[in-house]
């Protein structure tokens, strides 16, 4: 039997597809490590959205004419697209939203607002970016359940020894969690908390927003209720992004938005509610960009996540050992086979702004805050971090580059 | 070297002037930017005349900008009135600075401005410009 060689793929040929490569940043080739706060956008993404305005555009599910059936049938053709990329049962469990923001909100005032009742628990993690995080702690206020914190060990790993603890306390009625941490990279045991959040007879609310650009993601596998994903993270536009949930409870549920479309029936004294997804997606969507999001997913299947996840690895490894060189750094998280492609780190003493400003003079983009992770960061003693991520059209040599600008800020302040 | 960090603010960040704390301030205010946890405290001692500034010191800690503005800030204001530098323009400070910021590094080096604003007004009993309202709420200056 042949043995098969991992996929790879060739990411200075893919780059050719990528506009935003061909400036220069402060007369440097732009190194853009910061793809986990946003990725650039292909010509293919581009060119669809464009071909689509010029060509098919029109309102959707309103005209009996003919662009407005094409316009339609664009649209949902790409909600099957981005059904097909998690292995969703059916299209109709994917909700077009505006991002993975918006998708943890429907689901906190949809499900949470309406069955969390005084004394029930929701549990989430120290290592929830705030859209994860803020909506639970919010609704556990208004509707007097206890928010709980599963924390951190020292790797940046999630303490599941407290899952008994938590149980005997109380009703656990929401477990909510990312399946990759945007601040540290730590992949979580997704599939591990289900099954638990299911014995409490919880539901399990996945922020998926840093996993699905990156690797092969099957949400029935996770056995997850939940999965929250934004475009913009994988090569798709800006303002759309998608919600998969099991239909049932996306049946059962409450209406979030109300308006145009959502409806099946209005009348002076009462309304009823369209079929799934319909029903959470009132008023005019952002049609373009969700078609513009099936294109993105055709571009990243055309790669392959197998070969992005490989090469992101390769990357993470690299990045890990070759930083661990820089004097005074301290790097956060768990090591590079239990992490996607993001690394978090500190310089001695120096501020991570004044870390970036240096970066940035060479053309190397790296973000530098709180990453939307105050809990964390207060977990973990700082104010603030830098952050290095990749993507699928990272270089080594941009880690290079940024190594070498460390050791120019370390100099810069010393 | 950096282009972006001037050798004048490396040397106010490395060698911060009027840096420590002050026993029995005039006029004492304290900053932190959320953001990026830029932190500054500032103490004031009045001449006695009650308005001549005879010392400034300050305490805190965060990037290099925050730093070094306020480390600037209390040279600048030095022998000054105080109702002078309570409504100081912001612009005097950012042509000490000299270097062009982005809108959130621009509240790095307005931190330490704002805190002496508020202080100053405070121990005076003057209301803060609405100008620095906006401001010094951001920055949870009190």
């Amino acid at each position: 039997m042949a043995v098969t060689s991992p996929p790879k793929l060739d990411a200075r040929k893919l780059r050719a597809d990528f506009p935003i490569f061909e400036q220069q940043i402060h007369g440097k080739p732009l190194a853009y490590l910061d793809s986990a706060v946003s990725t650039h956008k292909p010509r293919q993404v581009l060119d669809k959205l464009r071909d689509f305005y010029e060509t098919s555009y029109a309102n959707v599910h309103r005209g009996v004419y003919t662009l407005s059936e094409r316009s339609t049938a664009e649209y949902e053709g790409a909600r099957q697209k981005i059904a097909d990329y998690v292995n969703a049962a059916s299209p109709r469990e994917i909700v077009f939203v505006r991002g993975a923001t918006e998708a943890l909100n429907l689901v906190a005032y949809a499900w949470g607002l309406v069955n969390l009742k005084p004394g029930d628990l929701v549990v989430v993690t120290e290592l929830e970016h705030h859209s994860n995080f803020v909506p639970w702690q919010y609704m556990a206020k208004r509707t007097g359940a206890t928010l709980r914190m599963i924390e951190l060990d020292e790797n940046g790993e999630l303490d599941l020894s407290v899952l008994d603890a938590i149980a005997a306390d109380g009703d656990v009625k929401v477990v909510a969690n990312n399946l990759v941490s945007n601040a540290l990279g730590t992949i979580n045991p997704i599939e591990k908390l289900s099954a638990w959040a299911h014995e409490q007879g919880a539901i399990m609310v996945v922020d998926g927003a840093q996993a699905a650009p990156h690797k092969t993601v099957d949400v029935q596998a996770l056995g997850c209720d939940f999965f929250a994903f934004s475009a913009h993270k994988m090569c798709g536009p800006t303002s759309v992004g998608a919600l998969w949930g099991r239909l049932e409870l996306l049946e059962s549920m409450e209406p979030f938005h109300l308006g145009g479309h959502m409806i099946r029936k209005v009348t002076l004294e009462e309304t009823t509610y369209g079929e799934v997804p319909a029903k959470y997606e009132a008023g005019t969507q952002p049609i373009a960009e969700a078609v513009g999001f099936g294109a993105a997913v055709d571009y990243v299947n055309g790669i392959g996540l197998e070969a992005i996840e490989a090469h992101e690895h390769e990357l993470t490894v690299y990045a890990l050992e070759k930083l661990a060189e820089v004097p005074e750094i301290k790097l956060y998280g768990p090591p590079a086979d239990r992490r996607a492609g993001i690394v978090s780190f500190n310089l001695g003493d120096l501020h991570p702004h004044d870390v970036a400003q240096v970066l940035d003079q060479d053309g190397v983009a790296i973000r530098a805050g709180h990453h939307c992770c105050q809990p964390l960061m207060q977990k973990l003693g700082v104010a603030a971090t830098n952050r290095a991520s990749f993507y699928l059209y990272t270089l080594p040599e941009e880690i290079d580059r940024l190594v070498d600008g460390l050791h120019k800020a370390r100099k810069v302040f010393s | 070297m950096s282009d972006f960090y001037r050798e004048v603010i490396l040397d106010h960040y490395k060698n911060p002037r009027g840096h420590g704390p002050m026993e029995r301030p005039d006029a004492q205010a304290e900053g932190m930017n959320p953001l990026c946890g830029d932190e500054v405290t500032i103490s004031v001692a009045l001449a006695d005349d009650g308005e001549t500034i005879d010392e400034v010191k300050f305490e805190g800690r965060g990037c290099a900008i925050s730093q070094a503005a306020t480390s600037m800030l209390t040279e600048m204001v030095k022998g000054r009135s105080a109702t002078d530098v309570a409504t100081l323009p912001k612009e005097e400070l950012l042509e000490e600075i000299g270097i062009p910021l982005t809108p959130i590094r621009l509240k790095c080096a307005l931190l330490g401005l704002g805190v002496l604003k508020v202080a100053l007004h405070r121990a005076k009993g003057t209301p803060l410009p609405p100008e620095w309202a906006g401001l010094a709420s951001e920055l949870e200056i009190s």
